[in-house]
């Protein structure tokens, strides 16, 4: 178990990268904590497998270097990383059995034949493929291979971290449950340093202490759920996080008023006017918006509402663009409603990223 | 699910099994009638029974040709399967690397038969051949015209640079069709270049390997051209192979009965190795006979 570092880490599918665009990972700095779990949430292709498999070495970066516990590892192979990572799809070896493919990794290190068993004995109970230890892993489900791949990850007590990229994918939404609850127990229990690449919400509000969220190859925000939820740093993290996500409205700042379309939305802070900003928008989660009377707030236009059992979302739009309110059950929805903002909820947006009070 | 059962569909049918009743069913009917009979010209055929069986497998010629024949296959079997997976391993996975090798791969392969006996006749030869002048020139005595152990060389090797692409190219699509997944997760759990090889590579390779044995067995086992070109069977005997002896009988001494029993009993025997190979190579891959309890 470690501390991981990465530092000034950049790196180019292309051997001879020119503009940013080049780079599938912009710059990156970050530390996951020794015992931390992680998630890297991020749309496809916004680097989050790039930067894990930087961490377990199969991938060199073009630049900065990578630290564990303080050590540079940037030139280290794979093995001599001592890292676990599971994949997306399943890998197991067909040829062997079930307690073998556990088995592999601790015997390619040499590890002690009554430890080896010890160990896999104990990863069988936790996967719960202990009735078929003895046969071969070609012909199982993809759930149950999943769950070997996993457990290959798992097996060795002595790992620096544990990656998971996207592990959950191929796995039936109960399994899924189950699963995810089980590795959340285990890294309490042995306190591993994991790190779970997602693109799921959810999966990753759920499994990690730590959120980091990347987009367009950086990171934009590293922060608990709740941060992410009530105040994203980058409107991707509004709009990617949250069902629906953020609402996001164009508008021109008037000290700590907001201008959108022609009504006044008040902030909780002004924009610092040292700083020139090409666009500003305010953002308010659908949560937050409260429905008004005709007079009262921004003028809504309904254009469906859908019923998801404990609430309603209503999906609307103001002057073209789009607005989402989530109505509590019970609440009425006006004849013309309008939208009211809750200002301690209202985030203000310069060029994407977050204006935050006292700056 | 229920099966349609519609009789119209025996007419969508038909034309299949007219095509393959004309083209494979008559004439080996024609060959079965020619086995039990004698014939003396003049389109007089005799019933004879199973003579012609008894006289074939109590026969010495047949039984060295065949013995001729399984220790060519297994030669070659041992060589190209080997040297197949070995060459597709080194094959470059991408880049520009990627077609020149497969180019050259199938060079081989788009050769006619009769022109690779031809280019190995010449190359072999002491005089003009580029490989046979070498050889004599290094000091070994090499000519596959007057030397069996030569001529068996000059055969082997003929059939190994024909046909190794094959199993190459066979090998080489098992390969990369592996996700880079394996390897890496290989890489992660700390396997050595060896154990890559025997749990993902070759497990992966097997399908098409049954193929590829299958296909090298079948093929070598009736081969006719090079040897005939290159040695025309000789010196002596050395080199006839059962087809050859089977051309001999049938077309030189116009043996038709004896020749008929003698393709039967050949078509048996390609038929019952392949079986042995199918099933064999089966169960290596999969055992699941052993587990069959479980599912």
């Amino acid at each position: 178990m470690a501390r991981i570092d990465l530092d000034h880490i950049r790196h180019s599918y292309l051997p001879t990268p020119t503009s940013p665009s080049d780079y599938a990972l912009k710059e990156v700095n970050l530390t996951f904590e020794d015992g931390g779990a992680y998630a890297l949430l991020g749309s496809s292709g916004c680097g989050k497998t790039t930067l894990l498999n930087i961490i377990s070495g199969l991938l060199t970066p073009s630049e900065g270097e990578l630290l564990f516990d303080g050590k540079p590892v940037t030139e280290l192979s794979t093995e001599a990383r001592n890292i676990a990572q599971v994949f997306q799809f399943p890998v197991v070896y067909d040829t062997m059995s079930v307690y073998d493919n556990l088995a592999f990794p601790l015997r390619n290190r040499g590890v002690p034949a009554a430890e080896v068993d010890q160990k896999v004995n104990e990863i069988l109970r936790i996967i719960d493929l202990e009735s078929k230890a003895k046969r071969k892993a070609q012909g199982l489900t993809a759930d149950e291979k999943q769950k070997i791949s996993l457990g290959r990850g798992l097996v060795r007590s002595d790992t620096n971290a544990i990656l998971f990229d996207e592990p959950l994918t191929v796995i039936d939404p109960h399994m899924k449950w189950v699963l995810r609850s089980q590795l959340k127990h285990l890294h309490k229990q042995f306190g591993f340093t994991m790190v779970y690449v997602t693109h799921d919400q959810t999966e990753a509000l759920t499994f990690a202490d730590k959120v980091v969220v990347m987009y367009g190859g950086e990171v934009v925000q590293i922060g608990t759920p709740d941060e992410l939820f009530r105040k994203p740093q980058h409107t991707f993290v509004g709009y990617f996080i949250g069902s629906p996500g953020m609402n996001i409205l164009p508008c021109e700042v008037d000290g700590t008023m907001a201008r959108v379309g022609g009504h006044s939305v008040p902030l909780p802070c002004g924009l610092d006017p040292k700083k020139q900003a090409q666009k500003t928008e305010v953002g308010i989660r659908p949560e937050f918006v409260k429905l008004g009377g005709a007079g009262e707030g921004l003028p809504l236009k309904v254009n469906a509402v859908e019923d998801i059992g404990r609430y309603r979302i209503l999906r609307g739009e103001m002057e073209g663009v789009a607005l989402n309110a989530i109505v509590g059950e019970g609440m009425s929805i006006p004849e013309s409603p309008t939208a009211l903002f809750d200002p301690t909820q209202t985030n203000l947006y310069a060029d994407s990223w977050l204006v935050s009070e006292g700056a | 699910m229920e099966k349609t059962v519609n009789n119209k569909a025996w007419f969508m049918v038909l034309p299949v099994l007219l095509l393959v009743a004309f083209t494979a069913v008559i004439p080996l009917m024609t060959v079965v009638n020619y086995a039990f009979q004698d014939s003396f010209g003049n389109n007089q055929f005799f019933w004879v029974g199973i003579e012609w069986f008894q006289e074939l497998l109590s026969s010495e010629r047949f039984h060295d040709a065949l013995v001729r024949n399984l220790i060519f296959s297994f030669s070659i079997l041992a060589i190209e399967i080997s040297l197949g997976i070995g060459i597709a391993l080194c094959m470059p996975k991408k880049g520009w690397g990627v077609p020149v090798c497969l180019v050259l791969m199938a060079l081989p392969l788009l050769v006619p038969w009769n022109v690779v006996g031809t280019i190995w006749q010449v190359f072999g030869r002491a005089d003009i051949g580029l490989l046979g002048y070498f050889l004599n020139s290094l000091g070994i005595n090499y000519n596959y015209t007057q030397d069996p152990v030569a001529a068996w060389a000059t055969v082997i090797v003929m059939d190994v640079w024909h046909w190794t692409s094959l199993v190459v190219l066979l090998c080489y699509a098992g390969l990369v069709s592996i996700p880079e997944a394996y390897y890496q997760a290989a890489r992660i759990d700390g396997a050595s270049r060896w154990a890559v090889f025997r749990y993902i590579q070759l497990p992966k390779m097997h399908s098409v390997l049954l193929i590829a044995v299958l296909l090298r067995f079948m093929d070598s086992f009736m081969i006719y051209t090079e040897p005939f070109v290159v040695t025309g069977g000789g010196p002596g005997n050395s080199t006839t192979f059962l087809s050859i002896d089977l051309v001999k009988m049938a077309i030189g001494q116009f043996d038709l009965g004896p020749a008929a029993a003698m393709s039967l009993v050949y078509f048996l025997i390609i038929l019952l190795f392949s079986w042995v190979f199918y099933t064999a190579m089966n169960n290596i891959g999969t055992e699941k006979k052993h587990y069959a309890g479980e599912e």
